[in-house]
Formats: C-alpha cells, structure tokens, sequence
C-alpha cells in the first residue's frame, strides 16, 4: 500500500459522500427528535376551566385542575390581607416584576397579586422544582418555620416558603413567586382559568 | 485470519466438536483470554468481591426485569394497579417484584463499595484510566435506570420524584423550558413521560449499559487487574510469560467469588423476604399510594443512594453562592500571586475569575444547584488525573491521607442521610459544608495527593498464603 499514490480525487469523492450521508442521517434523526415533544392530544388538553367560587368562605382554599396543574383559589381574610404589607422587607419580588419564571399579569402585579383583593387565584407548583407547596395558613412559631410566620404556603420538598399572596420569601431554594395564570371572573361567583379578556 | 487446525486422530467427540467451533469462533481463546489464563494478582482481598457481584445483581435485574415487563402496564391510568396486580395475584409475582426492587439498592450497595475499593487502592492510575471512565458511564447509566425504573410504580414518590428532577432541567438558562417540556413529552408528568420512561429503563439504558460493560471489562482484561498493593504483577514474569504473583482467574477467583456470592445472597434474600422496603429506604412508603398530580406529599425524598447528591443541590442558595463566588476569588488571587503564570496567563485568570463571580450571581441559584450535583458525579471522570499521589494504594501512601479519605466518607455518608431528611437551617449549614469537603477533596486532590512521606512501595505484592 505505501508505495501507491494518493488517489486525492477518490479521497475528495470518499469525504464528500461521507458529508452527504452525515447530513442525511441528520436529516433521519428529525423525526425521532420531534417524536419527543407534546403530541397534538396533549395540546389540545391545555383548554380553559371554569371554577365556581360561591362556597369558598373565608379562609378556605379549593383546587381545580388546569393543564394537569393544580390551580389554587383562595378566600383571604382581612387579617391575613393586613399581613401583605408587612412582610414587603422580607419577600424575593414583593411587585412580582420578575419575568424569568412567569410573567405576572398586569391585572396582579399589585401587593395582593389578584384582580379581586379577597380571592387569590394561584398555580400551585413551587417555582423550585415543580412540588405543590402546603398550607400552612396559622400564623406563629411551627415545625420548618421561622417563629415570626405571617402565614403562607411552606415547599415540604427544599423549604421554600410564600406568604398569602403567593411571594416567595428571600434566601429559599425558589426562585420566584408563585406562577398566576390568566383568568377572569365571568360573574362574581365564577372565574375561567386559562384566558384573559388581555389577550384572547 | 487462522488457518485451519485437524483435530488430531485420537481426539474425542467433545474435542472434535470444540475443534470445529474454534476454526470458527474463537471459543477457547476468548475463554483463556478472559478465564483460564487471565491472570490476576494472587493478593485479592475482601474489597475485590464487588465486580463480580455487580455482573451477578446485574444478571438478577434484567432477569427479573423481563418477567415483571410480562405483567406491567405502561399507562398512567393501569401502572399502579398493575404492579399491584403482580404484587397480589400474579403467583410468584411479589418475589420477582421484591428481587428487581431489593435488587435496585443492592446494586447502588455494590456498585459504591466497588468504587471506593478503586479509590482505595488508585485503581483508577495509568494504565486503567478507561477502565475507570468506562465504569463511571455504567455508574451514570444505572442511576438513569434507577431513577426512569422509580417513575413506573407511579406511587406518589414516582410522580413528584419525576417532577423535582425533570424539572432540574428547566433550570437550564435560555432551553431549560423547552428541554423540560422534549423529556416529558407533555405539559405535566402523565401518560406520555410514563411510557417513554418505560421504553428507556427497559430497553434504551441496558443496551448502553451492556455495552459499557463488556468494554469495562474488555478494557479491564487488556491491562490487568490493579491489587491493594497498586503494583503492577506485569513487571515480573515467568520464563513462559505469565506474572510470577499471578494466578489464573478461573478456578482461584471464581472459586473465591462464588464464596462471596453465597454471603451475599445471605444478605440479599434476608432483605428482600424479611424488610423488602428498607424500613423506607429501599421503597419509600409514600410510593404505596398512587400518583396524585394535585397533592405532593408532606415530604419528597429520593431513594437513598441519591440522597448524597440531593443535599448538593438543596444546600446550593444563595448563601452557597456567595461562598462560592469567595472562593473563585481567592483562588484567582492565590493563582495570581503564587502560582507561577506569565503576565498573560495572570490577566486571563483574573478575567475569567471575574466571568465566573459575575455568571454566578447572574444566574439562579436553582441552576447552579443542578450544576452542583451533576458535578458531583462528573468529577468522578477526571479522577485519573486529578490523584497525582507518588504511590497508587493507600497502604503506601501518608498516614493523614487515610484520615482525609475518612472524613471524606463521613461527609458523603452524613450528605447522603440529610438528604433523606425533611429541610433544616442546621441541615443545610451541615450539607453546604459537606458540599464544600466533597468538591474539595476531588479538585484540590492534584495538590493535597503530592504532600506528605510516602512509604516505598515494594517490587512485588506482598502475600501470606493462609
């Protein structure tokens, strides 16, 4: 063999075909990628809910489902609204300006984070790493908590804790607020999650 | 290509017979390349029991694994009942069940004291440096079967387990979003992320997973075993070639291991019949309920052999990065004003110093966490190279080494409990620390392995018949 010649022009031929077939088998990969992604059904789940709101009394939190996510709603009490202000000092983005998990709707970037100021409407996935925060509405010293707790909602995953508005505390594991989705009162007992009059 | 070899005149049946397959396959040279005359050194002890009851915890998994596939469902709305299904009233079906979960822990059990004997005794030093690297790809391969095989039970430590770590991808800046929604294949962990995760942990990773294995060991056989003393039996051979402190694989080691493998079934099949769950441990009590997308339990913890990383990642806040961005600093400075770099090699450390303290604090500390924990088993590839210790094994190296590989330990081990634990400020000071001891033991390791008094390292291994 080393006494033969270079043929270039068959090398040239050789890696020229060898581009040709890489580009193709790019080109074959496409569709196993695209396979991955949310298939056409799993799209067209992702349609709006309604939710009644007329037995929630105050105090009280109900859960309705939206794009598999659990949607939170809840009646605050005048109490736990005088605690919003409070505990400005302490909260990662009291105005809710970030963008970088979700963008708050206009209609909450307020210090109660709700169109109407009694009911908060919440995603309640922590913006960690997906886990569902718990109640934890008692105000005062408890188990994981510090013993000034304003109440809120405590992450049982990593300890990210959020006060009654949905605002994530400093220094936690959570990079920001919890998520508000878009909604929009239909009546006053009834709310659609998943649009806006904004942009539909 | 061979040429063809008669069997001689007088050969038997059976000799005939393995005559016609070795002219065809190499039956008997691959069987004395790898058993009757691989010779491995005849100073083995205790910790040299594990590859071999990797290959067998490996063999009981995929066996198992092809009989549990016969009866499970791969569908969000069937998974659980269909474990259960096998659990109650497929006969036989609860101890497959319980050897392929048992099996998962004692797996991990094996596969960690296997790698700590390699640390122990520098199996990892050149020549073996991809004996080693392929063996951090089985490591990686099976934490991904560890971790798809727990989605599919879909217990409620199945669902929200799936949801923490995929969603440790969305912490990725700028495509973590899209990357999270790609490995879910739905806006929500469901049907889709259950049935892609069951096509990889049962067919995807084992093939990889084989693969590495036969070039673990492929790559393991080229160069010869290590032994705790770290010298190389190659040096000092016979007139016919083999190691004079060698000896022949098979019947020395197999014998030597099948004894280790009757202790270790023992142990295996106590727990699998008498505490198959661990007491927690080994199948969290929480993953007995089915998977509730609205309801996260009071408390999520990975399976414990993920625990140590876990702790990585819940003591990376920001208080972490402040530490970290410290010490980037003061290693910059020390760089610049110790170390021996020209005064361009100075303004490129500093920029990039000063890069990494902005890049940092830019980003979350949620993404650094993901960072810090995939790090942790990244490292482990580089090891080769960071171990700049004169001796290979421990028993010829400094005596305080023993000590740091001690404390290194303890920190792995109490990372590995916190992680299991609900969230604390004092266990997460404790898990910071430890972060900070498991980071530096590995990255300081090419200065801290070259200090001390090594002990001479004798020519040949040492060995007292018994």
């Amino acid at each position: 063999m080393s006494d033969q010649q270079i043929d270039s022009s068959k090398r040239t031929w050789i890696i020229a075909s060898s581009c040709a077939g890489a580009v193709g088998a790019g080109f074959a990969a496409v569709p196993f990628v695209a396979s991955f992604q949310p298939s056409e059904r799993a799209r067209a789940a992702g349609a709006a809910v309604e939710a009644d709101i007329s037995g929630l009394k105050p105090g009280e939190k109900m859960t309705v489902e939206w794009r598999g996510k659990p949607v939170w709603i809840v009646r605050r009490t005048p109490e736990q609204l005088a605690e919003l202000s409070k505990v400005d000092k302490e909260l990662a983005d009291p105005e809710s300006k970030r963008t970088g998990f979700s963008t708050t709707p206009e209609y909450a970037r307020n210090d109660w984070r709700s169109i109407k100021k009694e009911y908060l409407v919440v995603v309640g996935i922590c913006s960690h790493l997906g886990c569902s925060p718990s109640d934890k509405f008692v105000p005062g010293a408890q188990p994981s908590l510090p013993n000034d707790w304003p109440g809120g909602f405590l992450c049982p995953c990593h300890g990210s804790t959020f006060d009654m508005a949905g605002r994530v505390f400093k220094d936690k594991p959570a990079p920001d607020n919890l998520e508000v989705p878009p909604y929009m009162y239909l009546s006053d007992t009834r709310l659609v999650i998943g649009e806006d009059n904004k942009k539909a | 290509m061979a040429e063809y070899h008669e069997a001689p005149a007088d050969a038997t049946a059976a000799q005939k017979l393995l005559n016609w397959v070795d002219n065809r396959f190499p039956l008997s040279k691959l069987y004395n390349e790898h058993m009757g005359e691989y010779y491995a050194p005849k100073n083995f002890n205790f910790w040299y029991i594990f590859g071999s009851l990797a290959m067998l915890v490996l063999v009981l998994q995929i066996v198992t694994g092809i009989f549990l596939t016969m009866n499970y469902k791969p569908d969000a709305g069937m998974a659980f009942a269909s474990v259960e299904y096998i659990m109650r009233d497929v006969p036989g079906g609860w101890i497959i069940r319980y050897m392929h979960s048992t099996g998962a822990s004692a797996f991990f059990i094996v596969v960690y004291l296997h790698m700590f004997r390699g640390l122990l005794y520098g199996s990892y030093r050149k020549p073996r440096e991809l004996v080693w690297i392929f063996g951090c790809g089985i490591f990686l391969c099976l934490m991904a079967e560890a971790f798809m095989g727990y989605l599919l039970p879909w217990g409620q430590m199945s669902y929200w387990g799936a949801q923490v770590i995929i969603n440790l991808f969305a912490a990725v800046p700028f495509i973590g979003p899209d990357l999270a929604l790609l490995i879910r294949g739905d806006f929500v962990v469901g049907d889709a992320t259950l049935n892609r995760f069951f096509s990889f942990h049962v067919i995807a990773v084992p093939l990889v997973l084989l693969g590495l294995v036969a070039a673990h060991i492929i790559a393991l056989h080229e160069v010869g075993s290590n032994n705790p003393d770290g010298v190389e039996i190659k040096a000092k051979k016979d007139a016919k070639g083999v190691p004079l402190d060698g000896i022949p694989f098979h019947p020395y080691y197999t014998v030597h291991d099948i004894f280790a493998v009757s202790i270790f079934l023992m142990i295996f099949t106590a727990v699998m019949f008498f505490a198959p769950t661990g007491g927690g441990y080994f199948l969290e009590f929480n993953n007995f309920i089915e998977a509730n997308p609205l309801k996260t339990p009071p408390h999520i913890a990975p399976v414990w052999y993920f625990t140590p990383y876990y702790s990585m990642l819940r003591a990376t806040t920001d208080l972490m990065i402040h530490i970290l961005s410290a010490i980037v600093a003061i290693a910059a400075v020390l760089a610049i004003v110790r170390g021996g770099f020209g005064a361009m090699g100075k303004v490129v450390i500093g920029i990039v110093a000063i890069v990494g303290v902005v890049l940092l604090n830019y980003f979350d500390a949620k993404f650094w966490g993901v960072l810090v924990m995939g790090g942790a088993v990244i490292v482990l590839f580089f090891l080769p190279w960071l171990d700049r210790s004169l001796a290979k094994s421990i028993r010829y190296r400094p005596d305080w080494h023993k000590i740091l590989y001690g404390v290194f330990v303890f920190f792995f081990l109490v990372l590995g409990y916190l992680g299991s634990q609900p969230p604390s400020a004092a266990g997460n000071y404790i898990s910071q620390l430890g972060t900070l001891v498991y980071f530096g033991f590995f990255l300081l390791m090419p200065w801290w392995s070259r200090i001390g008094t090594f002990k001479p390292v004798p020519d040949r291994v040492t060995f007292a018949a018994h």
